[in-house]
């Protein structure tokens, strides 16, 4: 026998490259940053079952709530909410930007909440002793979930005809980074949580109490405008209702629905005054970034 | 990068080399000019800490290290010395500060009081600089299943800033060392448990470490897979100057280690080569198993003033000569005697003579019941 193997079918010549002692070049951020971020985007297009079921949930909103009750509340919608003025808008017209930001938000939490397994059993759990910055480590993951989720609600679009709503190349163009920007507030609020959470059965709570909340008050569903004040002051404090409004007034806007009646059904207000769709988007996007460092700080802690 | 306290740093590190090792170390790098930056004494410091025998140089310094977590002391004041390029074995029971210790030396903890120093550097004030010179390979599994064998590694030669160059060789080396280069593109959810442990060897390696933790690396795998991925890591420890530090509770793997300490309840309680430590368990183990073990032990100690020790169902004595007791020992006995064995001991026999029990099976808190779960999925295909 030649001794002529390190170590399974490693021979001793080729072992040199492993024994020599390694270089200790400083991993930069943005390198961190993109590790995590590709590593995410790698898993997303690998994990089919879960890309199927991101489809149907959205789906099943629109296909069966959607239909269901816009036939049995026929042209009362836009008789009522619309306000009439010869504007025929249906109900799943109404929900359909609502769905797609529905899908944005739970693959944008979902993917943050992730983390809670990862860090024990995963790939970050990994990251978490190499020599990068922990911070940088969040930002990635946050971008990373953020990218996902905004991939996710671009390819709802393509829903659009079957519902009867015209996209056009604009609309698309002015979507996309709202979506993101919905995308990233919630993916940072998702990986601050999950830095405070000890096992996966926190994540029922999570779900229950704020992610379910979040959505049904974000206006995905039904206009805020005319609700009891107790519930109207709630829907102001959820940061989803930011996103779902500039989201749902371009595409509304881009099907051709008068501007009066798309600022009516679309724009938050806030004592009698709309908000203009920039300002929405300005606090989305202080909302993330408040996150972001809350989830920066709680993942460079060290106990 | 980082101002001021860079100088004081340095200094700080040369005064301390040099009083613990009483060598010549140069006040400043032979060549130095221009200001002084981190990244420049730190390399100086390198190639002065390499010019030093190994031998002066311990891999791991510990001193008078506590970890205490709101009312729970889990290391309560321990002392470790592991010499560079040797395998330690830290050895206990679940719960009695293994992990704990190993968090802290692998700067995922912060020790509440104390020092500890790897590789040279103090965990907890340099804690990127020790990061950067270690490996680890953790108690639960911590590859990512739907990348494949090859990007995981990948992806640690990134987070290790190992050079663009320098990734494919390691990589390839790394997977032919475990014997995984045919199974370089499969995705990690094919594996079996064995083929994942020796994936995340090879990835502990990957980035030429100086030290490598192992905590529980054998756990949950069957005997045979034990033995091969004990046979890697020998392989890895025979040619490199690695220096291997691990946990484990299996007894038997311990005496692979070239030192052992013994950790209980937060203290160490024995610390030396295996055969120091079995030395202090008389010359022979007798096992006897009897109809009343309490009764028996009672006539041991007034036949031959020897306290027999109480196992599950049987009753361990020492002796200096095994076969010369035995006769003896049964001619007193008035206990029925059902069997008697004679073995020489085994580190089992010095933990239970040390801490007066077997080591104890792991309790049910949430994350154990977590880890169960992904230990179940990390043995299945």
């Amino acid at each position: 026998m030649t001794s002529t193997t390190v170590g399974g079918k490693l021979r001793e010549e080729d072992a040199a490259v492993l024994v020599q002692p390694a270089s200790h070049p400083r991993v930069a951020w943005y390198q961190a940053v993109y590790i995590i971020w590709y590593r995410d985007l790698v898993r997303y297009t690998r994990d089919r079952p879960r890309l199927l079921a991101s489809f149907a949930q959205p789906l099943l909103y629109l296909a069966i709530f959607g239909v269901g009750l816009s036939s049995s509340l026929g042209g009362s919608f836009s008789k009522g909410a619309a306000g009439g003025a010869g504007v025929s808008l249906s109900y799943i017209q109404f929900m359909y930007p609502g769905v797609v930001s529905m899908s944005v938000l739970f693959i944008a939490v979902f993917s943050a909440m992730s983390v809670v397994w990862d860090r024990e059993f995963g790939f970050l759990r990994e990251i978490l002793v190499a020599p990068v910055g922990r911070g940088w480590v969040a930002l990635g993951k946050a971008l990373g979930g953020a990218t996902q989720a905004m991939i996710q609600g671009a390819v709802m679009l393509v829903l659009a005809p079957f519902v009867g709503v015209k996209l056009t190349a604009l609309s698309v163009i002015e979507v996309i980074p709202l979506l993101f920007v919905l995308a990233f507030g919630l993916t940072t609020l998702g990986v601050a949580l999950a830095t405070r959470l000890q096992t996966m059965q926190g994540f029922q709570v999570v779900m229950n109490f704020i992610l379910m909340p979040m959505f049904f008050l974000s206006g995905a569903l039904f206009p805020l405008s005319r609700l009891p004040v107790w519930m109207s002051v709630l829907t102001r404090f959820d940061p989803v209702a930011y996103g779902v409004a500039p989201i749902r007034s371009v595409i509304l806007e881009g099907s051709g629905v008068p501007g009066p009646v798309v600022n009516r059904l679309a724009a938050l207000t806030i004592g009698g005054w709309q908000l203009p769709s920039i300002l929405d988007v300005g606090i989305l996007s202080l909302f993330g970034l408040a996150m972001l460092v809350v989830a920066m700080r709680s993942f460079s802690r060290r106990a | 990068m980082r101002g001021g306290r860079r100088v004081d740093l340095v200094h700080a590190k040369w005064t301390q080399l040099k009083s613990k090792h009483h060598s010549h170390i140069p006040v400043a790098p032979v060549g130095y000019a221009g200001a002084f930056t981190e990244d420049v004494l730190v390399v100086a410091i390198q190639q002065n800490e390499r010019q030093m025998p190994l031998e002066q140089q311990p891999a791991i310094l510990v001193r008078g290290l506590v970890k205490r977590y709101d009312t729970v002391e889990a290391v309560k004041g321990i002392d470790l010395t592991v010499r560079s390029g040797e395998i330690f074995g830290f050895l206990g029971p679940n719960g009695a500060g293994k992990s704990t210790t190993i968090s802290v030396l692998c700067t995922l903890l912060r020790p509440t009081e104390g020092s500890a120093e790897v590789a040279g550097y103090d965990v907890d004030r340099h804690p990127a600089l020790v990061r950067q010179r270690i490996g680890l390979i953790f108690q639960d599994p911590s590859l990512d299943d739907q990348l494949t064998a090859r990007e995981n590694l990948w992806f640690h030669a990134m987070a290790y800033g190992v050079p663009h160059e320098e990734r494919g060789p390691r990589i390839n080396a790394a997977l032919k060392m475990v014997d995984l280069d045919d199974r370089a593109g499969s995705p990690v959810k094919t594996f079996s448990g064995g083929m994942k442990r020796r994936l995340e060897i090879a990835r502990g390696i990957l980035h030429s470490p100086e030290v490598l933790f192992l905590d529980e690396p054998t756990i949950g795998l069957d005997p045979q897979t034990r033995a091969r991925v004990w046979d890697h890591l020998r392989g890895i420890h025979a040619r490199s100057p690695i220096t291997i530090f691990m946990t484990t509770h299996y007894m038997e793997e311990a005496e692979w280690c070239d030192r052992i300490a013994i950790i209980d309840h937060g203290r160490i309680v024995a610390e030396g080569t295996p055969a120091d430590l079995k030395s202090q368990v008389g010359g022979d183990v007798v096992v006897v198993s009897t109809d009343d073990d309490d009764r028996a032990i009672a006539e041991v100690w007034e036949s031959f003033q020897i306290e027999a020790a109480k196992g599950t169902g049987e009753i361990r004595i020492e002796v200096p000569d095994g076969a010369e007791f035995v006769p003896r020992l049964l001619r007193e006995m008035t206990v029925p005697v059902r069997t008697v064995t004679v073995r020489r001991p085994s580190l089992d026999d010095v933990f239970l003579k040390l801490t007066g029990r077997a080591i104890r099976d792991e309790e049910a808190d949430p994350k154990a019941m977590m880890r169960r779960f992904a230990r179940t999925w990390r043995g299945g295909r």
